[in-house]
This record gives structure tokens, sequence and C-alpha cells, in this order.
């Protein structure tokens, strides 16, 4: 992009108007303002999307064979670990990386820090796609995916907690979606959709600290089903709900710090002089936000080893393990945050975005697989599972992308609003 | 006169209708809140002493739930010896019940555990399913709906034994696959299941639960020294149709010996209870916040207007 930008200064666009005065079209817009030959000009000069290629060639077929022979043809379809990598990645690791929705939703709209508004609308989408990708995995997990609304309309089980997870995760799915809207109805241009949203911005947002506090609550609780199979350090009865919705916040504020660094980056055509002069100061606040949560984690953290008497597990191996996952997955990207707040070291922060968002991917991975079934045997996924994972994964990269290049989501819609 | 009267009677009426519900709703809530199971449901009682391996409940139960022929035929005992991720075999989609081999240190003979569904009094699968797709019957079995079941496998994850399997070879018509005490063929007529008849040691016994649980209780008491004291599925995750007896601890014929006592719904109840909590508290505790947050502001629009006013009145003046 960088290629036509210097050449073209219509390009990218920010307005519905061109130089000379008449409209963009939708379709031009799609296509970023540029001719076909030159979009694939543009599209095949970078690296990442070969690699992208590569992973579809494979994976794409992949999902093909699930589908037609069944999930046995590319899992170890085991009995004994039922969840596997779809779901122990892609909704228990997908869903608190999305958190940072609500987070930025409620800094802004409810807590009125203005200040924080150059990030909000990458941190709703971030937000969005995040739990629409959970959905899409959840899919490639379910069993009968055609069978979807069953629990909301068909057969209604409302005393499991998968219930309160599916009904929360659609509603909150709307919810997103509404407070996304705005940046699509400023690129189309329908203004009255964006006025009839801003009314409702305040409800949305309470709705979306309910929904994001029971349902990311409600995924940890999933496990509390299986008291005798998860091991007991990464299993607290009482306080299960509260790791995973306390864990989620920081997931959440890390993932768009790490967001928007690769954007401001790699597509600093894109990022308007706003969004590029508040982003160290935002990075900044985030992770102030980040390690008050994670020191507020570790904390409950400690409470349930204490509640549950499970001290002497910490002097085992599966404890060496546990603590090497608080370390390295929280404490030291909480120290990192802490010491670049105070110094105003903002590369420091963002290496600690990475660290605390892997460790987040690593504890739910941990509770959902590893520490599950520890007295039985540890079940490593199939390649095919594990391929699948990583393509469904690059498609929720290639939308976001998508999204950010075309919507007003790191820059401000210039026309009128 | 007639007025006061028709009001007294009005009262009265309207106290008897309150006392009664109150009353009734009491009862309701009681029954809710401390069930321990249909009183007449049915259980098997599985001597583990009496069991010699001839996997002729294998066979039977194969045979009544129509399931594929299996690789090897149900004389071949080798199978006792097939070890996966070094475990035992297990039931799968092929097979509702698997008979195993333990060879304990201080016998001079293995003994046999015959491993099937165990029909929770308040079953895992059913309290962990969001569409409702079990049903614990009257007389005892825990049995499933594939019509509605969307196959999220979290019956798989909740049932404390290992015990739902699922149909992972097909695409199109998956579905859980466990034993489900031959209910359609055999139990809602009053018959006993497949394995149970099939079997020549009379180590399985069949009559309602109640019956069954005495039974075992007079085993232990008549033969001293035969069997540990304890009958394994009596309080284990609040009690099974299915129980056990055995000569040696539990933990050394494969049972779990660390499953709750009680159902595994209780140990869920912590977080289901905060649900309204969170639905009610939240609103208002967020606005409330909302309004604290932007006090400023709004103190701050307040003396812009009165200031307006104050110059528009000076202007006039």
């Amino acid at each position: 992009m960088r290629l036509f930008s210097k050449e073209r200064p219509e390009i990218p666009i920010v307005h519905h108007l061109k130089e000379d005065g008449t409209e963009w079209t939708i379709k031009e817009k799609l296509w970023l303002g540029l001719s076909v030959p030159e979009y694939k000009k543009q599209f095949f000069r970078n690296p990442i999307n070969w690699l992208m290629i590569f992973i579809f060639a494979v994976g794409v077929p992949l999902i093909l064979q699930r589908y037609i022979f069944g999930l046995g043809s590319v899992t170890h379809a085991s009995n004994d670990y039922p969840w596997g990598l779809f779901l122990g990645f892609g909704l228990f690791g997908m869903v608190p990386l999305s958190a940072s929705g609500f987070m930025l939703g409620t800094t802004v709209e409810l807590f009125g820090r203005k200040d924080f508004h150059a990030i909000e609308r990458l941190a709703l989408l971030n937000g969005l796609l995040g739990y629409f990708f959970a959905v899409v995995f959840l899919e490639v997990d379910l069993g009968m995916p055609w069978r979807l609304p069953y629990p909301m309309f068909v057969s209604l089980g409302p005393a499991a907690v998968l219930f309160l997870v599916a009904w929360h995760v659609a509603t909150y799915l709307s919810v997103q979606i509404a407070e996304v809207l705005p940046a699509f109805f400023e690129w189309i241009g329908w203004l009255k959709g964006k006025r009839i949203i801003r009314k409702w911005v305040l409800g949305l947002t309470v709705a979306g600290i309910i929904l994001s506090t029971l349902h990311q609550g409600a995924l940890g609780a999933l496990f509390t089903y299986a008291p005798a199979k998860v091991h007991p350090l990464w299993l607290s009865v009482n306080f299960q709900w509260i790791h995973f919705f306390c864990s989620s916040i920081f997931a959440g504020l890390s993932m768009v710090i790490i967001a928007s660094t690769l954007i401001k980056n790699f597509m600093g055509w894109r990022c308007d002089d706003e969004f590029k002069d508040n982003l160290d100061y935002i990075t900044i606040g985030l992770a102030k936000g980040a390690s008050y949560a994670m020191i507020t984690y570790l904390v409950i953290k400690i409470v349930a080893v204490a509640h549950d008497q499970e001290w002497s597990y910490l002097l085992t191996g599966w404890g060496s393990y546990y603590m090497l996952e608080l370390g390295a997955g929280v404490v030291l990207p909480m120290l990192m945050f802490a010491i670049g707040a105070r110094n105003q070291w903002v590369t420091l922060i963002r290496f600690g975005a990475f660290i605390a968002a892997l460790g987040i991917i690593w504890n739910r991975l941990n509770t959902a697989l590893v520490a599950y079934n520890w007295q039985l045997y540890q079940e490593i996924p199939h390649w095919k599972e594990v391929w699948i994972t990583i393509t469904i994964y690059s498609l929720y990269f290639l939308t976001y992308r998508f999204i950010v290049y075309r919507l007003p989501i790191v820059y401000g819609w210039q026309g009128e609003k | 006169m007639k007025k006061l009267l028709s009001r007294r009677n009005f009262l009265k009426g309207g106290l008897a209708a309150t006392a009664s519900a109150t009353v009734l709703k009491n009862k309701d809530c009681q029954a809710s809140g401390d069930f321990d199971g249909y009183p007449d449901s049915m259980g098997v009682l599985v001597d583990l002493t009496r069991c010699v391996g001839c996997r002729s409940c294998e066979a039977a139960c194969n045979k009544e739930q129509d399931l594929p022929e299996p690789a090897k035929p149900f004389d071949d005992f080798s199978v006792f010896d097939e070890i996966h991720h070094g475990q035992k075999r297990r039931t799968d989609e092929t097979r509702y019940t698997v008979v195993n081999r333990y060879d304990v240190p201080e016998l001079d003979h293995p003994l046999f555990r015959k491993f099937q569904c165990n029909h929770c009094a308040e079953p895992a699968c059913l309290t962990s399913c969001f569409v409702n797709a079990y049903t614990k019957t009257p007389e005892g079995a825990v049995i499933y709906n594939s019509k509605v079941c969307v196959g999220c496998r979290t019956c798989m994850i909740a049932c404390p034994f290992y015990v739902p399997t699922f149909k992972y070879s097909s695409a199109f018509d998956p579905k859980i696959m466990k034993c489900i005490f031959c209910y359609d063929t055999r139990l809602k007529e009053g018959k006993a299941p497949a394995c149970v008849e099939a079997c020549p040691q009379e180590a399985l016994t069949f009559g309602k639960r109640k019956d069954v649980l005495k039974m075992g209780k007079q085993r232990i008491r008549e033969t001293p020294g035969k069997y540990v004291d304890h009958i394994y599925g009596e309080h284990e995750v609040g009690g099974t149709a299915w129980m056990y007896l055995s000569s040696v601890p539990f933990d050394k014929v494969g049972f779990d010996t660390h499953v709750p006592k009680e159902p595994i719904l209780n140990s869920v109840k912590d977080f289901l209870a905060i649900v309204p909590m969170v639905l009610t508290i939240w609103p208002g505790l967020f606005i409330g916040f909302h309004l604290l947050a932007t006090r400023k502001d709004k103190i701050k629009e307040m003396e812009k207007e009165k200031n307006k006013k104050n110059d528009e009145k000076e202007e006039q003046v």
C-alpha cells in the first residue's frame, strides 16, 4: 500500500469524495481505490499473503475432510479428551483475548475517559472478531453444527452452564455488532443508523459488562463439572469463574496492545495522526490497568490454593509447572507492564503484552488439555487438528486485516459524521 | 352487618388460600432441594468376587443394542491384555460395556470388573446438558435423545466415570453412545437388562435399588472378611443405580475413589448462584459509576448554561 499512497494522494480513502469531487462507489472502496491489477500487485508483494496461501492450501481440504468424514478423521477421536484444540484454543483461548471490547467500551463510554477514544473502535472490533471466530471454532468442533440454534429455540436446558455461555455469547455478539456498526455506517455514508446506535450506546455498554462478566466466568465454571478430572491446582470449584473473568481483563487489554502495535508497524498508511500520536500514551494506560488486573488475579489464585489446602501440590512436578505458568505467563509480563508504565518504556510494554496473551492461552490450554485427566495420560493433538486450528486462525487474521484496511477503525472518517 | 360478614369471609378465605399456598409451595421447594432419586427406581448390584471374566455380558449387550461385531470374538480373552495410553479397555461407540481383568498382588487369582453407565440418581451428563438431551426415568435409567443433541460433548467432560462416548466416525449422524440400561427393550417392561440376564455366575443382581443395596449390606455383614466394608455407588456422586461389592480396596480394581460423595452439580452451584446477582446488581452499579465518573462534565455544562443566561440578562439590562 505504501507504494501507491505516495503516488496517489487520494489513497488511502478517508472521504466519500474523490479529488475531482465525484463520490467513491462502494465497489471502489472495497478495492481500496485501486484498480484490480494494482490490487493484485500489492497483494502478491506481501510475504504474509504467501504464507496464508500455503496454510489454506492444506487447511481447506482438511476442513472439508472434517465435514465429509467426521471429526474422527481429523482428530484422535478421543473419548477421554472430548475437547481438543478447537475448543481449548479456539473457544477458551479466543474469548478472554476478546474481552477488549467491553473493557474499552466501559473505559470510554461509561467512565468517560475520552483520552482512550482513539483505540476504542479497535478494541470493539477486536472483541467482535474474537467472539465471532470463537463461534466459528465451535462450529468446527460441534458434532452437529447445523443444530447451533437448538439451545436457543428448540430444546432448552436452562440449568446448564453451557446454556448461559450460548445465550450470552449470542447476545453479546449482537451487542458488539451494534457497537462496531457506526464505523460501517460512516464508511457507507448512512448517518441515520449511526445516530440511532449513539442513543443506545450506554445501554449497550452496560449490557456488555453484564454479559462479559457472566460468560467469561461461565467458561471457567464449565470445568467445575469435572472436579475429579482437572488437576486441583487448575481447578478451584469456588473461584474458577473469578479466575477466568479476572484473567480475561488483562488478556483483553494485552490483545489490544498487540493489535495496535502490529497495525502501527505494518499498516502505518492506514492510521491517522490521532491514532499514531496517542498510541504510546494509551498503551501506557492500558498496561497500568492490566498490571492491576494481574496482581488481583495472582492474589485470587493464591486464595484458591489456600482455600482448598493445596500447598502440598506446589511441591510436586505439577506444582512446578503451575508456578512456571504463573511466573512466566503472569508475573513476568506484570512486571514488564509496571516497569514500562512507570518509566514510559512503551517497547517493554509491547513485548509484555505478547507474553501476557501467550500466558493466557497457555493457562486455558493447561486447564482444558494438559491438567485435564492428569491422572490418566496426556493427549497430543493430531497434526490435522493443529493445522485446522491454524487455518481458522488465519481466516480470523485475514478478516481482521480486511476490515482494518477499509472501515474507519484506526482513522477518523473525514466526510460528514 | 351483611357487609361486615362478607368481608370477614373474604378475609378468612384469603388467609386460608395464602396459608395453603405457602404450605404447598414449601413442599415443592423441599422436593426440589433434597431429591434423592425416584423411590422405586431399579438398580444392579455387581459382586466382583463372583465375576469370572467370561464376557457373556459384553456379548449380550452387543446383540441387544445392535452394535457392530467386534474385531476379536467375545470368547477371545487376550483382550484383557490390551493397553491403550497406559489404560485398560474402555467403552466406545462400538461397545457399551467392557470387562477388565485386574491382577491384585494379595490375591492368588485375578479380579474382573464390569464397566458401563452407572445410571446416577442425579446424573452429571443430564445436569450439564444445555439442550436437555438426557432424561432420568422413574425406572432408574439415564437415557439420551439424539434428536436434540448438538454434539458439544460437555456430558463427556462432566461424567465422572468417563461413560458417554461419541460417534466420531460419523459426519452426518454423530451421537452420544452409552449404556441405556436396556430401557427401550427391557427396563420399561420391568425386565432385567440383557447383561444381567446373561451372567452365568449371578455376579449381577437386578432389583429395586433400595433392595439390592440392602442385599449388598447383608452380604458384607454375613460373610465377614470377604468384602471391604463399602458399597461403591451407594454415595459416590450422590448415589448410582449400579453398585459394586469388592474383596479388595476399590482403587485396586480400576474404580476412581476420588469422585465426590455428592452430585457433580453441587460443585457448579457456586457459579449458578452468582448469575442472578450479576444480572440484577450490575446495571444499577455501573450506571451509578457512570454518573459518578461524568459528574464533573455535568457540572461544567450547568455552569456554562448559567453563565450564558447571566450574559443574556446583562445584555438585556
